[in-house]
Protein backbone atom coordinates (compact mmCIF):
# COMPACT_ATOMS: atom_id res chain seq x y z
CA UNK A 1 0.00 0.00 0.00
CA UNK A 2 2.52 2.31 0.78
CA UNK A 3 4.70 1.41 -2.51
CA UNK A 4 1.82 2.39 -4.46
CA UNK A 5 1.19 5.50 -2.65
CA UNK A 6 4.55 6.72 -3.17
CA UNK A 7 4.76 5.53 -6.64
CA UNK A 8 1.41 8.17 -7.50
CA UNK A 9 1.91 10.54 -5.21
CA UNK A 10 3.16 13.95 -6.92
CA UNK A 11 6.24 14.65 -5.83
CA UNK A 12 6.71 18.73 -5.41
CA UNK A 13 9.78 20.74 -5.22
CA UNK A 14 13.46 20.57 -6.30
CA UNK A 15 14.09 17.81 -3.21
CA UNK A 16 13.02 14.50 -5.23
CA UNK A 17 14.92 13.36 -7.18
CA UNK A 18 14.49 13.54 -10.93
CA UNK A 19 16.05 10.43 -11.37
CA UNK A 20 16.44 7.44 -8.85
CA UNK A 21 18.17 4.01 -10.01
CA UNK A 22 18.08 1.35 -7.20
CA UNK A 23 19.96 -2.08 -7.28
CA UNK A 24 20.89 -2.00 -11.17
CA UNK A 25 22.79 -4.81 -12.34
CA UNK A 26 23.02 -6.46 -15.96
CA UNK A 27 24.31 -9.53 -16.56
CA UNK A 28 25.60 -10.79 -20.42
CA UNK A 29 25.35 -14.57 -19.01
CA UNK A 30 28.00 -15.18 -16.93
CA UNK A 31 29.56 -11.55 -17.64
CA UNK A 32 29.19 -8.82 -15.35
CA UNK A 33 27.61 -5.57 -17.65
CA UNK A 34 27.05 -3.23 -14.15
CA UNK A 35 26.39 -4.71 -10.42
CA UNK A 36 24.27 -3.31 -7.90
CA UNK A 37 24.52 0.69 -9.18
CA UNK A 38 22.36 2.78 -7.19
CA UNK A 39 21.59 6.44 -8.22
CA UNK A 40 20.03 10.04 -7.54
CA UNK A 41 20.01 12.85 -10.00
CA UNK A 42 18.73 15.90 -8.83
CA UNK A 43 17.63 19.03 -11.29
CA UNK A 44 20.48 21.01 -12.39
CA UNK A 45 22.78 18.46 -11.67
CA UNK A 46 25.53 16.94 -13.54
CA UNK A 47 26.87 13.29 -12.58
CA UNK A 48 30.55 12.00 -14.20
CA UNK A 49 31.01 8.56 -14.25
CA UNK A 50 34.22 7.40 -14.39
CA UNK A 51 36.66 3.86 -14.62
CA UNK A 52 38.93 2.19 -17.10
CA UNK A 53 37.36 1.07 -20.24
CA UNK A 54 35.49 -2.29 -19.72
CA UNK A 55 34.25 -1.02 -16.01
CA UNK A 56 30.65 -0.87 -17.16
CA UNK A 57 29.96 2.49 -17.66
CA UNK A 58 28.42 2.37 -20.95
CA UNK A 59 26.03 -0.24 -19.77
CA UNK A 60 25.43 1.76 -16.69
CA UNK A 61 24.24 5.16 -18.82
CA UNK A 62 22.06 2.07 -21.60
CA UNK A 63 19.98 1.01 -18.73
CA UNK A 64 19.79 4.55 -17.52
CA UNK A 65 18.23 5.67 -20.32
CA UNK A 66 16.03 2.31 -20.76
CA UNK A 67 17.80 1.61 -23.57
CA UNK A 68 18.60 -1.79 -22.33
CA UNK A 69 16.90 -3.75 -19.55
CA UNK A 70 18.24 -4.60 -16.92
CA UNK A 71 19.00 -7.97 -15.02
CA UNK A 72 17.71 -6.88 -11.66
CA UNK A 73 16.70 -3.25 -10.22
CA UNK A 74 14.98 -0.57 -10.75
CA UNK A 75 14.68 2.98 -12.40
CA UNK A 76 12.20 5.99 -11.69
CA UNK A 77 11.71 9.33 -12.88
CA UNK A 78 9.80 12.38 -11.57
CA UNK A 79 8.49 13.39 -15.37
CA UNK A 80 6.88 17.01 -16.15
CA UNK A 81 3.85 16.57 -14.19
CA UNK A 82 5.68 15.98 -11.47
CA UNK A 83 4.57 12.34 -10.94
CA UNK A 84 7.93 10.07 -10.21
CA UNK A 85 7.16 7.15 -12.25
CA UNK A 86 8.91 3.15 -12.49
CA UNK A 87 10.65 3.54 -16.08
CA UNK A 88 10.07 -0.13 -17.15
CA UNK A 89 6.47 0.45 -16.26
CA UNK A 90 5.80 3.07 -19.13
CA UNK A 91 4.55 1.73 -22.29
CA UNK A 92 6.73 1.74 -25.47
CA UNK A 93 5.17 5.19 -26.64
CA UNK A 94 5.60 6.58 -23.57
CA UNK A 95 8.84 5.82 -23.22
CA UNK A 96 9.90 7.01 -26.47
CA UNK A 97 8.28 10.21 -25.73
CA UNK A 98 10.07 10.63 -22.87
CA UNK A 99 13.16 9.96 -24.49
CA UNK A 100 12.52 12.56 -26.88
CA UNK A 101 11.29 15.20 -25.07
CA UNK A 102 12.35 15.21 -21.65
CA UNK A 103 15.80 13.42 -22.19
CA UNK A 104 18.13 13.37 -24.31
CA UNK A 105 21.45 11.05 -25.51
CA UNK A 106 24.61 12.47 -27.02
CA UNK A 107 26.46 9.54 -28.51
CA UNK A 108 30.82 9.16 -28.58
CA UNK A 109 30.16 8.71 -32.29
CA UNK A 110 28.03 11.20 -34.08
CA UNK A 111 26.64 9.03 -37.00
CA UNK A 112 24.69 6.47 -33.99
CA UNK A 113 22.93 10.27 -32.75
CA UNK A 114 22.52 11.87 -36.13
CA UNK A 115 20.75 11.03 -39.01
CA UNK A 116 24.17 11.19 -41.46
CA UNK A 117 21.66 11.64 -44.71
CA UNK A 118 19.26 14.40 -43.58
CA UNK A 119 20.29 17.63 -43.60
CA UNK A 120 21.32 19.77 -40.00
CA UNK A 121 18.40 21.24 -39.63
CA UNK A 122 16.38 18.12 -40.65
CA UNK A 123 18.00 16.73 -38.06
CA UNK A 124 17.04 19.54 -35.16
CA UNK A 125 14.04 19.42 -36.58
CA UNK A 126 13.15 15.62 -35.93
CA UNK A 127 12.55 15.91 -32.66
CA UNK A 128 9.45 18.92 -33.17
CA UNK A 129 8.44 17.03 -35.94
CA UNK A 130 7.96 13.86 -33.94
CA UNK A 131 5.71 15.88 -30.91
CA UNK A 132 3.76 17.23 -33.74
CA UNK A 133 4.96 20.38 -34.70
CA UNK A 134 3.76 20.49 -38.55
CA UNK A 135 4.81 24.82 -39.56
CA UNK A 136 7.87 24.07 -41.81
CA UNK A 137 8.01 27.80 -40.88
CA UNK A 138 8.25 27.33 -37.34
CA UNK A 139 10.26 24.56 -37.24
CA UNK A 140 13.08 26.04 -39.51
CA UNK A 141 13.38 29.29 -37.24
CA UNK A 142 13.62 26.93 -34.17
CA UNK A 143 16.08 24.89 -35.67
CA UNK A 144 18.47 27.92 -36.86
CA UNK A 145 17.61 29.15 -33.40
CA UNK A 146 19.44 25.88 -31.58
CA UNK A 147 22.08 25.93 -34.66
CA UNK A 148 23.00 29.41 -33.60
CA UNK A 149 23.52 28.62 -30.28
CA UNK A 150 25.82 25.89 -31.28
CA UNK A 151 27.68 27.78 -33.50
CA UNK A 152 27.23 26.53 -36.20
CA UNK A 153 26.40 28.64 -39.48
CA UNK A 154 23.03 29.58 -40.22
CA UNK A 155 24.31 28.84 -44.28
CA UNK A 156 25.36 25.16 -43.22
CA UNK A 157 21.97 24.50 -41.89
CA UNK A 158 21.03 22.81 -45.38
CA UNK A 159 23.83 20.27 -45.17
CA UNK A 160 24.44 16.74 -44.45
CA UNK A 161 26.36 15.95 -41.31
CA UNK A 162 29.01 14.14 -43.10
CA UNK A 163 30.31 17.25 -44.57
CA UNK A 164 30.64 17.92 -40.85
CA UNK A 165 33.92 18.31 -39.28
CA UNK A 166 34.00 16.09 -35.74
CA UNK A 167 33.06 18.77 -33.32
CA UNK A 168 30.29 20.11 -35.59
CA UNK A 169 28.63 16.86 -35.49
CA UNK A 170 29.13 16.77 -32.13
CA UNK A 171 28.02 20.36 -31.50
CA UNK A 172 24.75 19.23 -33.78
CA UNK A 173 24.32 16.68 -31.84
CA UNK A 174 23.99 18.57 -28.54
CA UNK A 175 21.91 21.15 -30.68
CA UNK A 176 19.08 18.14 -32.17
CA UNK A 177 19.03 17.05 -28.36
CA UNK A 178 18.31 20.44 -26.39
CA UNK A 179 15.47 21.43 -29.49
CA UNK A 180 12.76 19.42 -26.82
CA UNK A 181 14.42 21.64 -23.49
CA UNK A 182 15.37 18.27 -22.14
CA UNK A 183 16.05 17.92 -18.17
CA UNK A 184 18.05 15.20 -18.27
CA UNK A 185 20.87 14.11 -20.80
CA UNK A 186 22.93 11.17 -20.87
CA UNK A 187 26.25 11.66 -22.63
CA UNK A 188 28.41 8.95 -23.44
CA UNK A 189 32.27 10.54 -23.92
CA UNK A 190 30.93 12.93 -25.41
CA UNK A 191 34.23 14.87 -26.68
CA UNK A 192 35.55 11.20 -27.14
CA UNK A 193 37.98 11.63 -30.16
CA UNK A 194 38.06 15.34 -30.23
CA UNK A 195 41.54 17.27 -30.64
CA UNK A 196 41.64 19.67 -27.47
CA UNK A 197 40.60 23.17 -28.74
CA UNK A 198 37.28 21.50 -30.01
CA UNK A 199 36.57 19.76 -26.92
CA UNK A 200 36.86 22.82 -24.99
CA UNK A 201 34.07 24.48 -27.32
CA UNK A 202 32.18 21.46 -27.21
CA UNK A 203 32.64 21.11 -23.11
CA UNK A 204 31.82 25.01 -22.42
CA UNK A 205 28.81 24.51 -24.79
CA UNK A 206 27.51 21.85 -22.06
CA UNK A 207 28.61 23.82 -19.07
CA UNK A 208 26.24 26.44 -20.55
CA UNK A 209 23.69 24.99 -21.11
CA UNK A 210 23.54 23.44 -17.60
CA UNK A 211 23.85 26.49 -16.38
CA UNK A 212 20.94 28.36 -18.18
CA UNK A 213 18.49 25.70 -18.60
CA UNK A 214 18.63 24.06 -15.10
CA UNK A 215 19.86 20.51 -17.18
CA UNK A 216 21.17 17.87 -15.39
CA UNK A 217 23.21 15.35 -16.78
CA UNK A 218 24.38 11.92 -16.34
CA UNK A 219 28.11 12.18 -18.07
CA UNK A 220 30.50 8.85 -19.12
CA UNK A 221 33.99 10.08 -19.34
CA UNK A 222 37.66 8.31 -19.05
CA UNK A 223 39.00 12.31 -18.40
CA UNK A 224 38.92 12.89 -15.29
CA UNK A 225 40.26 16.64 -15.99
CA UNK A 226 36.73 16.65 -17.98
CA UNK A 227 34.69 15.45 -14.96
CA UNK A 228 36.39 17.69 -12.45
CA UNK A 229 35.22 20.11 -15.38
CA UNK A 230 32.07 19.79 -15.68
CA UNK A 231 30.20 17.56 -13.17
CA UNK A 232 28.97 18.33 -9.31
CA UNK A 233 29.30 14.14 -8.77
CA UNK A 234 31.57 11.72 -9.98
CA UNK A 235 30.91 7.78 -9.27
CA UNK A 236 34.09 5.94 -10.38
CA UNK A 237 33.42 2.15 -11.68
CA UNK A 238 35.53 -0.19 -12.03
CA UNK A 239 34.65 -4.18 -12.65
CA UNK A 240 30.67 -3.31 -12.46
CA UNK A 241 30.04 -1.95 -9.53
CA UNK A 242 30.67 1.40 -7.81
CA UNK A 243 33.59 1.45 -6.11
CA UNK A 244 33.93 5.72 -4.91
CA UNK A 245 31.22 8.05 -4.86
CA UNK A 246 31.35 11.54 -3.61
CA UNK A 247 31.40 15.18 -4.36
CA UNK A 248 33.79 15.61 -7.85
CA UNK A 249 36.35 17.74 -6.30
CA UNK A 250 36.76 15.74 -2.63
CA UNK A 251 37.21 12.50 -4.40
CA UNK A 252 39.90 13.59 -7.27
CA UNK A 253 41.51 15.84 -4.57
CA UNK A 254 41.48 13.04 -1.70
CA UNK A 255 40.59 9.60 -2.85
CA UNK A 256 39.77 6.97 -0.71
CA UNK A 257 40.05 3.69 -2.86
CA UNK A 258 43.62 2.52 -4.11
CA UNK A 259 41.88 2.21 -7.60
CA UNK A 260 41.00 6.14 -7.33
CA UNK A 261 44.12 6.70 -6.10
CA UNK A 262 45.74 4.86 -8.74
CA UNK A 263 43.15 6.33 -11.53
CA UNK A 264 44.09 9.71 -10.43
CA UNK A 265 47.88 9.59 -9.94
CA UNK A 266 47.61 8.51 -13.49
CA UNK A 267 46.68 11.84 -14.94
CA UNK A 268 49.73 13.32 -16.80
CA UNK A 269 50.97 16.23 -14.91
CA UNK A 270 52.35 19.23 -17.14
CA UNK B 1 -12.32 -17.88 -74.55
CA UNK B 2 -12.52 -20.49 -72.44
CA UNK B 3 -10.20 -21.53 -69.51
CA UNK B 4 -7.18 -24.23 -69.87
CA UNK B 5 -7.94 -26.93 -68.34
CA UNK B 6 -4.41 -27.72 -67.44
CA UNK B 7 -4.47 -24.50 -64.84
CA UNK B 8 -6.47 -24.03 -61.62
CA UNK B 9 -9.01 -20.91 -61.90
CA UNK B 10 -6.69 -17.98 -62.05
CA UNK B 11 -3.79 -20.03 -61.88
CA UNK B 12 -3.63 -20.16 -58.20
CA UNK B 13 -4.65 -23.34 -56.25
CA UNK B 14 -7.80 -22.92 -54.25
CA UNK B 15 -5.41 -22.94 -50.55
CA UNK B 16 -3.05 -20.12 -51.66
CA UNK B 17 -6.51 -18.28 -52.57
CA UNK B 18 -8.14 -19.06 -49.60
CA UNK B 19 -4.84 -17.70 -48.24
CA UNK B 20 -4.38 -14.20 -49.91
CA UNK B 21 -8.42 -13.98 -49.31
CA UNK B 22 -7.57 -13.99 -45.36
CA UNK B 23 -4.73 -11.68 -46.18
CA UNK B 24 -7.30 -9.72 -48.04
CA UNK B 25 -10.18 -9.71 -45.15
CA UNK B 26 -7.63 -8.46 -42.63
CA UNK B 27 -6.19 -5.47 -45.02
CA UNK B 28 -9.17 -4.15 -45.03
CA UNK B 29 -10.20 -4.33 -41.50
CA UNK B 30 -7.02 -2.36 -40.55
CA UNK B 31 -6.94 -0.03 -43.64
CA UNK B 32 -3.26 0.93 -44.30
CA UNK B 33 -2.19 -1.81 -42.57
CA UNK B 34 0.94 -3.59 -44.48
CA UNK B 35 -0.72 -7.55 -43.74
CA UNK B 36 1.87 -10.18 -44.20
CA UNK B 37 0.71 -12.89 -46.77
CA UNK B 38 3.17 -15.98 -48.47
CA UNK B 39 3.62 -14.79 -51.83
CA UNK B 40 3.96 -17.20 -54.28
CA UNK B 41 6.11 -17.58 -57.05
CA UNK B 42 4.56 -16.50 -60.17
CA UNK B 43 5.40 -17.83 -63.47
CA UNK B 44 7.40 -14.09 -63.96
CA UNK B 45 9.50 -12.17 -62.47
CA UNK B 46 9.68 -10.00 -59.22
CA UNK B 47 8.81 -6.40 -59.98
CA UNK B 48 6.70 -7.27 -63.02
CA UNK B 49 3.82 -7.34 -60.12
CA UNK B 50 3.77 -10.86 -59.00
CA UNK B 51 2.25 -9.19 -56.16
CA UNK B 52 -1.14 -7.14 -57.69
CA UNK B 53 -1.17 -11.01 -60.33
CA UNK B 54 -1.79 -12.90 -56.87
CA UNK B 55 -4.18 -10.22 -55.62
CA UNK B 56 -6.37 -10.21 -58.79
CA UNK B 57 -6.21 -14.02 -59.00
CA UNK B 58 -7.99 -14.26 -55.60
CA UNK B 59 -10.69 -11.72 -55.66
CA UNK B 60 -11.64 -12.60 -59.88
CA UNK B 61 -14.85 -14.77 -60.54
CA UNK B 62 -15.80 -16.25 -63.26
CA UNK B 63 -18.23 -13.33 -64.02
CA UNK B 64 -15.56 -10.67 -63.44
CA UNK B 65 -14.37 -8.34 -66.53
CA UNK B 66 -10.66 -8.01 -65.89
CA UNK B 67 -8.62 -4.85 -66.97
CA UNK B 68 -5.27 -3.98 -66.97
CA UNK B 69 -3.23 -0.89 -67.30
CA UNK B 70 0.54 -0.26 -67.49
CA UNK B 71 1.83 3.74 -66.54
CA UNK B 72 -2.46 4.48 -67.46
CA UNK B 73 -2.14 2.40 -70.69
CA UNK B 74 -3.88 -0.97 -71.66
CA UNK B 75 -1.57 -1.83 -74.60
CA UNK B 76 1.96 -1.79 -73.17
CA UNK B 77 4.08 -5.13 -72.23
CA UNK B 78 2.79 -5.23 -68.94
CA UNK B 79 -0.39 -5.21 -69.11
CA UNK B 80 -0.55 -7.16 -71.98
CA UNK B 81 0.68 -9.96 -71.21
CA UNK B 82 -1.18 -9.83 -67.87
CA UNK B 83 -4.59 -9.45 -69.43
CA UNK B 84 -3.58 -12.52 -71.40
CA UNK B 85 -2.12 -14.46 -68.58
CA UNK B 86 -5.94 -14.20 -66.99
CA UNK B 87 -7.34 -15.05 -70.37
CA UNK B 88 -5.68 -18.19 -70.54
CA UNK B 89 -5.75 -19.40 -66.79
CA UNK B 90 -9.07 -18.24 -65.97
CA UNK B 91 -10.91 -17.69 -68.94
CA UNK B 92 -12.51 -14.54 -68.11
CA UNK B 93 -13.52 -11.42 -70.25
CA UNK B 94 -11.07 -8.40 -70.54
CA UNK B 95 -11.61 -5.52 -71.26
CA UNK B 96 -9.67 -2.07 -71.77
CA UNK B 97 -12.73 0.33 -70.97
CA UNK B 98 -12.71 1.62 -67.44
CA UNK B 99 -16.60 1.70 -67.02
CA UNK B 100 -16.57 -1.96 -67.84
CA UNK B 101 -14.04 -3.36 -65.81
CA UNK B 102 -15.28 -5.00 -62.55
CA UNK B 103 -11.51 -5.82 -61.54
CA UNK B 104 -8.61 -3.31 -62.40
CA UNK B 105 -4.99 -4.20 -62.01
CA UNK B 106 -2.62 -1.35 -62.49
CA UNK B 107 0.69 -0.52 -62.68
CA UNK B 108 1.10 3.29 -60.85
CA UNK B 109 -2.09 5.05 -62.11
CA UNK B 110 -5.28 5.53 -61.33
CA UNK B 111 -7.90 6.28 -63.81
CA UNK B 112 -9.32 9.55 -65.14
CA UNK B 113 -12.61 7.96 -65.00
CA UNK B 114 -14.81 8.15 -61.73
CA UNK B 115 -14.86 4.85 -60.15
CA UNK B 116 -17.72 2.79 -59.08
CA UNK B 117 -18.60 0.58 -55.34
CA UNK B 118 -19.12 -2.38 -57.79
CA UNK B 119 -15.38 -1.98 -58.89
CA UNK B 120 -11.87 -3.41 -57.08
CA UNK B 121 -8.87 -1.47 -58.29
CA UNK B 122 -5.72 -3.87 -57.58
CA UNK B 123 -2.15 -1.99 -56.98
CA UNK B 124 0.93 -3.79 -58.15
CA UNK B 125 3.73 -2.28 -55.05
CA UNK B 126 7.33 -2.53 -55.32
CA UNK B 127 8.21 -1.48 -51.78
CA UNK B 128 5.42 -1.11 -49.34
CA UNK B 129 6.89 0.47 -46.85
CA UNK B 130 6.78 4.35 -46.44
CA UNK B 131 9.59 4.88 -44.15
CA UNK B 132 11.63 2.04 -45.67
CA UNK B 133 14.55 5.08 -46.85
CA UNK B 134 14.38 6.32 -43.76
CA UNK B 135 14.72 3.82 -41.20
CA UNK B 136 16.10 0.83 -43.21
CA UNK B 137 15.40 -1.62 -40.22
CA UNK B 138 12.07 -3.83 -40.67
CA UNK B 139 11.54 -4.20 -37.42
CA UNK B 140 11.86 -0.67 -35.74
CA UNK B 141 9.47 0.00 -39.13
CA UNK B 142 7.14 -1.85 -37.79
CA UNK B 143 7.32 -0.86 -34.41
CA UNK B 144 7.19 2.28 -35.77
CA UNK B 145 3.58 2.07 -37.16
CA UNK B 146 2.81 0.13 -34.35
CA UNK B 147 3.30 3.47 -31.97
CA UNK B 148 2.23 5.60 -34.98
CA UNK B 149 5.84 6.84 -34.59
CA UNK B 150 5.67 9.31 -37.78
CA UNK B 151 7.46 12.20 -37.34
CA UNK B 152 10.35 11.02 -39.66
CA UNK B 153 7.72 10.75 -42.60
CA UNK B 154 7.77 14.49 -42.10
CA UNK B 155 11.00 14.81 -41.88
CA UNK B 156 11.57 13.65 -45.78
CA UNK B 157 9.09 16.86 -46.32
CA UNK B 158 11.21 18.84 -44.75
CA UNK B 159 14.26 17.99 -46.49
CA UNK B 160 12.32 18.21 -50.26
CA UNK B 161 11.44 21.85 -48.53
CA UNK B 162 14.77 22.83 -47.50
CA UNK B 163 16.33 21.68 -50.54
CA UNK B 164 13.78 22.64 -53.48
CA UNK B 165 11.38 25.09 -51.87
CA UNK B 166 8.73 22.63 -52.14
CA UNK B 167 7.96 19.45 -51.80
CA UNK B 168 9.82 17.39 -54.92
CA UNK B 169 8.52 14.07 -54.20
CA UNK B 170 6.21 13.51 -56.91
CA UNK B 171 4.78 9.83 -56.99
CA UNK B 172 4.88 7.34 -54.11
CA UNK B 173 3.76 10.58 -51.99
CA UNK B 174 3.22 9.28 -48.17
CA UNK B 175 -0.34 9.51 -47.25
CA UNK B 176 -2.31 8.71 -44.03
CA UNK B 177 -5.25 6.12 -44.15
CA UNK B 178 -8.40 6.93 -41.83
CA UNK B 179 -6.23 9.34 -39.22
CA UNK B 180 -4.18 6.05 -38.54
CA UNK B 181 -2.05 4.27 -40.59
CA UNK B 182 1.01 5.90 -42.85
CA UNK B 183 1.02 4.10 -46.39
CA UNK B 184 2.78 3.86 -49.51
CA UNK B 185 0.18 4.45 -52.21
CA UNK B 186 3.03 2.37 -54.79
CA UNK B 187 4.94 5.00 -57.30
CA UNK B 188 1.58 6.44 -58.31
CA UNK B 189 1.82 10.10 -59.25
CA UNK B 190 0.63 12.36 -56.95
CA UNK B 191 -1.15 13.59 -58.98
CA UNK B 192 -3.66 10.80 -58.14
CA UNK B 193 -3.44 10.39 -54.74
CA UNK B 194 -6.66 12.69 -54.25
CA UNK B 195 -8.34 9.81 -55.82
CA UNK B 196 -7.95 7.56 -53.47
CA UNK B 197 -9.65 9.61 -50.87
CA UNK B 198 -13.49 8.75 -50.87
CA UNK B 199 -13.38 6.50 -53.69
CA UNK B 200 -16.25 4.39 -54.02
CA UNK B 201 -13.94 1.38 -55.48
CA UNK B 202 -12.30 -1.11 -52.56
CA UNK B 203 -8.68 -0.70 -53.68
CA UNK B 204 -5.94 -3.60 -53.08
CA UNK B 205 -2.59 -3.50 -52.80
CA UNK B 206 -0.06 -6.35 -53.21
CA UNK B 207 3.91 -6.32 -52.78
CA UNK B 208 4.92 -10.02 -54.37
CA UNK B 209 8.27 -9.41 -53.33
CA UNK B 210 8.08 -8.30 -50.47
CA UNK B 211 5.11 -10.41 -49.19
CA UNK B 212 3.02 -7.46 -48.26
CA UNK B 213 -1.13 -7.14 -48.92
CA UNK B 214 -2.70 -3.84 -47.62
CA UNK B 215 -6.02 -1.95 -48.25
CA UNK B 216 -8.53 0.80 -48.69
CA UNK B 217 -12.12 -0.28 -47.91
CA UNK B 218 -14.63 2.17 -50.23
CA UNK B 219 -14.99 5.64 -49.31
CA UNK B 220 -11.89 5.51 -46.82
CA UNK B 221 -10.97 9.02 -45.58
CA UNK B 222 -6.79 9.60 -47.34
CA UNK B 223 -4.77 12.17 -46.57
CA UNK B 224 -1.35 12.87 -48.08
CA UNK B 225 1.00 14.37 -45.17
CA UNK B 226 2.18 18.12 -45.72
CA UNK B 227 2.86 21.01 -43.29
CA UNK B 228 0.66 23.81 -42.85
CA UNK B 229 2.80 26.56 -44.49
CA UNK B 230 3.61 23.71 -47.56
CA UNK B 231 -0.07 22.36 -48.23
CA UNK B 232 -0.03 19.09 -50.50
CA UNK B 233 -0.42 20.38 -54.07
CA UNK B 234 -1.69 18.19 -57.15
CA UNK B 235 0.43 18.45 -59.89
CA UNK B 236 -0.48 21.01 -62.04
CA UNK B 237 -1.13 20.03 -65.79
CA UNK B 238 0.35 22.74 -67.65
CA UNK B 239 -0.51 21.35 -71.12
CA UNK B 240 -3.02 19.95 -73.37
CA UNK B 241 -3.57 16.63 -74.59
CA UNK B 242 -2.40 16.83 -78.31
CA UNK B 243 -4.99 13.86 -79.18
CA UNK B 244 -8.07 14.70 -77.13
CA UNK B 245 -7.52 18.36 -75.57
CA UNK B 246 -7.95 16.96 -72.12
CA UNK B 247 -6.78 20.00 -70.31
CA UNK B 248 -6.99 17.95 -66.46
CA UNK B 249 -5.32 14.72 -67.13
CA UNK B 250 -2.40 13.30 -66.42
CA UNK B 251 0.19 13.66 -69.69
CA UNK B 252 2.48 11.21 -70.85
CA UNK B 253 5.83 13.35 -72.57
CA UNK B 254 6.10 11.35 -76.41
CA UNK B 255 9.68 11.96 -78.29
CA UNK B 256 8.49 11.66 -81.55
CA UNK B 257 11.80 12.27 -83.60
CA UNK B 258 15.59 12.82 -82.96
CA UNK B 259 14.81 16.55 -83.67
CA UNK B 260 13.49 17.65 -80.54
CA UNK B 261 9.86 16.67 -81.31
CA UNK B 262 7.67 15.93 -78.46
CA UNK B 263 3.80 15.71 -77.96
CA UNK B 264 2.23 15.54 -74.45
CA UNK B 265 -0.62 13.19 -74.75
CA UNK B 266 -3.06 11.22 -72.23
CA UNK B 267 -1.29 8.60 -69.70
CA UNK B 268 -5.00 7.11 -69.83
CA UNK B 269 -5.43 5.95 -73.42
CA UNK B 270 -8.81 4.77 -72.65
CA UNK B 271 -9.51 7.90 -71.07
CA UNK B 272 -8.04 9.69 -74.20
CA UNK B 273 -9.58 6.74 -76.63
CA UNK B 274 -13.34 7.50 -75.24
CA UNK B 275 -13.04 11.20 -75.57
CA UNK B 276 -11.88 11.19 -79.07
CA UNK B 277 -15.16 9.39 -79.41
CA UNK B 278 -13.16 5.67 -80.92
CA UNK B 279 -13.40 3.58 -77.72
CA UNK B 280 -13.56 0.15 -78.97
CA UNK B 281 -16.72 -1.54 -79.10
Amino acid sequence: MTALLSECRPLVGNDQPLLQATGLSKFFGPRVGCQDVSLEVHEGEVIAVVGESGSGKSTLLLLLSTQQLPSSGSISCRMRDGVTRDLFRLTEAERRHLLRTDWGFVHQDARLGLRMGVSAGGNVGERLMAVGWRHYGKIRAEAQAWLERVEIATDRMDDRPDTFSGGMRQRLQVAKNMVTHPRLVFMDEPTGGLDVSVQARVLDLIRSFVSDYGLAAVIVTHDLAIARLLSHRILVMRQGRVIENGLTDQVLDDPREPYTQLLVSSILQT
Amino acid sequence: MSANSAYNFAYLDEQTKRMIRRAILKAIAIPGYQVPFASREMPMPYGWGTGGVQVTAAVLGANDVLKVIDQGADDTTNAVSIRKFFEKTAGVATTTRTRDATIIQTRHRIPEAQLSEEQILVYQVPIPEPLRFLEPREPETRRMHALEDYGLMHVKLYEDIARHGHIATTYAYPVKVDGRYVMDPSPTPKFDNPKMDDCPALQLFGAGREKRIYALPPYTCVVSLDFEDHPFERTPIAAKCELCGADSAFLDEIVTDDQGGRMFVCSDTDYCESRRGEASP
